[in-house]
């Protein structure tokens, strides 16, 4: 099965970090997914960029509504995702466990949902 | 044909859980492994008084039912949840000695207990599926309406599928992680029968039976130090109920029991439940919980009780488990064992937790202890903030008999 694994952290506590701490969380997260590649559980992922770059889009009566900022405030922010391969819900939980932000944020996981075939 | 039926009805009640826990194994999925089984037992009803009942009824009835269930995943086969399992070969040799038929109601019960479901799923699950309750019976024993229990079920189970929760036992790796879940929902469940959260009556039998009748099923299927803990723990709880409440219901405290209304043969069977748990070590938190008890249990008069045996159990159990509850227990223990003021002492220094001043049984020790010290003014406050925060009307009346001693005392 396919899961998705939603990071998320406050960004103060990043904020907050040193510049070897932060280099080395990164580094600590290149390594991770290099395990997760080679056990064959890494489909795809990417961090993202703080979430004051964030805009959010909505259509209403035809008309495209562009606002600035996230699409609802929260305590923590999302920071990145990973699309893991996962024998079942357990194994991708233990897989979730070991991303490094875990220790410090939440990490949600949830099943992909596949869109039915082409009429 | 009528020794049959009675012979069927007493297979259901024995061994459905077994035949239920096998057939979602076989069908992987909750809904159809459970019409499949009425099903086989309905069969067997039809069949067994004409053919005779076969030499392995729990065998029959799992064939029967794996292939009812075959049939129903050919007519549904477009769903396609379901296509990966057609593959299942027709007729499959069910033998009852395989491990894994006796490894399915563990995976039933670590399914039914998976963290990613919330408690209240977990509570309702193991009574439904494991404890082979009906959904009302459920409900009735929960306080909660059929229809919201009902739905609370669907939803655990659509969870259990889409999110694809495994039905397996954990590996010995994870199994550490896993297994206080399972027993903390069992000791919910004891807890739930026990001692009601509200109402009227104190005591539900069933469902601390259930709890007990699980924890000792769960000794069978993995005989670990804890579960033994567990089920030694609520057995000797258990050992007291006779003894717990009067005729007209007021609850009576453990010190003024009539010791020779507590069941002997929960005791016997607590402790020695309790010297299989105290074989592994180190102590769990239910081993050292069913330690205390057993010091109770082993007192044959309230004053005979081994306090400092007592606290150093709380110590013990303090370090595994720092909370403030378990720390109010261990004043208490103290207050028995030296003086009434050295129990109040420590009970000062749980104050900075904010939420120990709004737990009712706090106060009550407070007063108790201010009781015994003759402290009447400060005991009878104490005991009204206890009575303003109980819910239960059995502590209520108790707490209001206190403050009406006190006050005739003046």
């Amino acid at each position: 099965m396919k899961y998705v694994a939603l990071v998320y952290y406050q960004e103060s506590i990043i904020n907050a970090m040193t510049e070897q701490e932060w280099h080395d969380l990164n580094q600590e997260c290149v390594a991770g997914v290099e395990r997760l590649t080679s056990q064959g559980n890494y489909v795809t992922g990417q961090p993202l960029q703080p979430v004051d770059t964030a805009t959010t889009v909505r259509v209403r009566n035809g008309e495209l509504l562009v606002t600035d900022g996230p699409f609802a405030e929260t305590k923590e922010q999302l920071a990145g995702f990973y699309l893991l391969e996962a024998r079942d819900l357990n194994e991708a939980l233990q897989l979730a466990g070991r991303i490094p932000p875990a220790r410090f944020g939440s990490i949600e996981v949830r099943p992909v949902r596949e869109l039915p075939p082409k009429d | 044909m009528t020794s049959h039926q009675y012979d069927l009805g007493q297979l259901y009640q024995q061994q459905s859980r077994r035949v239920l826990a096998t057939l979602i194994r076989l069908l992987g999925d909750f809904a159809l492994a459970e019409e499949a089984m009425q099903e086989a037992f309905a069969a067997a009803v039809r069949q067994w008084p004409g053919e005779g009942v076969p030499d392995n009824p729990v065998a029959w009835l799992i064939r029967a039912g794996h292939r009812k269930g075959i049939d129903q995943i050919r007519r549904k086969q477009t769903a396609q949840h379901y296509s990966y399992l057609v593959a299942t070969p027709d007729d499959p040799v069910v033998d009852t000695d395989d491990p894994s038929i006796e490894d399915d109601q563990l995976r039933l019960l670590f399914t039914c207990c998976h963290p990613g479901l919330s408690m209240d799923a977990r509570v309702a699950m193991t009574l439904r599926e494991m404890c082979g309750l009906t959904t009302e019976q459920v409900a009735s024993a929960l306080l909660q309406k059929p229809a919201t229990l009902a739905q609370r079920i669907v939803r655990a189970k659509k969870k259990i599928r889409d999110a694809g929760i495994p039905y397996e036992v954990p590996d010995a790796k994870q199994l550490p992680e896993r297994l206080p879940g399972v027993l903390q929902v069992i000791y919910l469940v004891f807890n739930e029968g026990y001692s009601r959260s509200e109402g009227e009556s104190v005591v539900d039998v069933s469902l601390s039976a259930e709890a007990i009748r699980l924890a000792g099923a769960l000794t069978q299927l993995l005989p670990q130090g804890e579960v033994f803990g567990l089920l030694a723990l609520m057995l000797l709880h258990d050992s007291r109920r006779p003894a717990r409440q009067d005729a007209s219901g007021e609850l009576i405290t453990l010190e003024d029991q009539d010791r020779t209304l507590w069941n002997e043969a929960s005791i016997r069977q607590g402790l020695q439940s309790l010297e299989h748990a105290l074989a592994s070590t180190p102590m769990g938190i239910y081993t050292l919980q069913a330690s205390i008890a057993a010091v109770h249990a082993r007192a044959a008069r309230a004053e005979d009780t081994d306090w400092a045996r007592i606290v150093r159990l709380y110590d013990a159990l303090y370090r595994r488990q720092p909370s403030p509850v378990i720390a109010l227990n261990r004043a208490a223990a103290v207050a028995m064992r030296d003086t009434p003021a050295d129990g109040l002492a420590l009970l000062e220094q749980l104050t900075s937790h904010k939420e120990i001043l709004g737990y009712h049984l706090f106060h009550a020790a407070r007063a108790d202890l201010h009781r015994r010290a003759g402290n009447r003014a400060s005991a009878i406050s104490a005991y009204q903030r206890a009575l303003a925060l109980a819910t239960q009307g059995p502590e209520r009346r108790f707490l209001e008999r206190r403050l009406k001693e006190l006050d005739s005392a003046s």
